[in-house]
């Protein structure tokens, strides 16, 4: 087997199959916590795709998106919870 | 070599991805799925980005994978306690089956400061018998 049938058989549905059950945990949700932080995974996961596709074309700049992504999944993550806990002060 | 290398490090990383995706699945509570979420991912995204700088094997591309993840290191346990800490204050449901809240009672909760012995805070929490 060949490391190009190899990312396309095995790699690529093992982390569209945990793509989908995370997003079945942010339609659920109970809390807004659960969202937020299923979002986090979200973009998490996207990355791990990205790397397993930028070695499949052979194109090395794919890899600044990644970056990127992290980035954007800190920022968020943060940013949520910062305006959860002054949203739970301004109510009392 | 090269590429039985890759093949396994790319696997175990994809493996332990899918586990904290079926963790987040099935754990009953916020707390928990964020303990998982911070912990499985960050080891699952670090194999498989080092997977795809054995492949390239440039110094270029390996410097900017070590950077995406000492970023992801750094900033997911900081971001999952943030996200905890504001899960508690909005006084989102613990699981049932948690045995001891060691913060209850701890925090003011009007200017979210925490008790300590040091220094003097407004609040008093009440001593809980922890040995029983």
């Amino acid at each position: 087997m060949s490391l190009q049938e190899y990312y396309n058989y095995i790699l690529i549905p093992i982390l569209g199959l945990s793509l989908i059950l995370v997003f079945i945990r942010f339609l659920k949700g109970p809390s807004i916590g659960d969202r937020v932080i299923s979002l986090d995974m979200l973009i998490l996961i996207s990355i791990g795709i990205i790397a397993v596709y930028s070695m499949q074309n052979d194109q090395s700049t794919f890899l600044d998106i990644a970056m990127l992504f992290a980035l954007i999944a800190f920022l968020g993550t943060v940013a949520f919870a910062y305006f959860m806990e002054q949203r739970e002060k301004k109510d009392e | 070599m090269n590429e039985i290398l890759i093949m396994i490090l790319s696997t175990m990383g994809a493996l332990f991805v899918l586990s904290t995706a079926i963790a987040m699945l099935t754990k009953p509570d916020v707390y928990l799925r964020i303990n998982v979420t911070t912990k499985a991912a960050t080891l699952g995204l670090g194999l498989i980005l080092a997977s795809a700088a054995v492949y390239f094997a440039d110094i270029s591309v390996t410097t900017r994978v070590i950077s995406i993840i000492l970023f992801i290191f750094l900033t997911a346990p900081i971001g999952g306690h943030m996200l905890m800490r504001s899960a508690y204050f909005t006084k989102t449901p613990i699981w049932s089956g948690t045995k001891i809240d060691e913060l209850a009672g701890q925090y003011d909760p009007e200017t979210h400061e925490l008790y300590s012995e040091d220094h003097d805070t407004s609040i008093k929490p009440e001593i809980t018998d922890k040995s029983t």
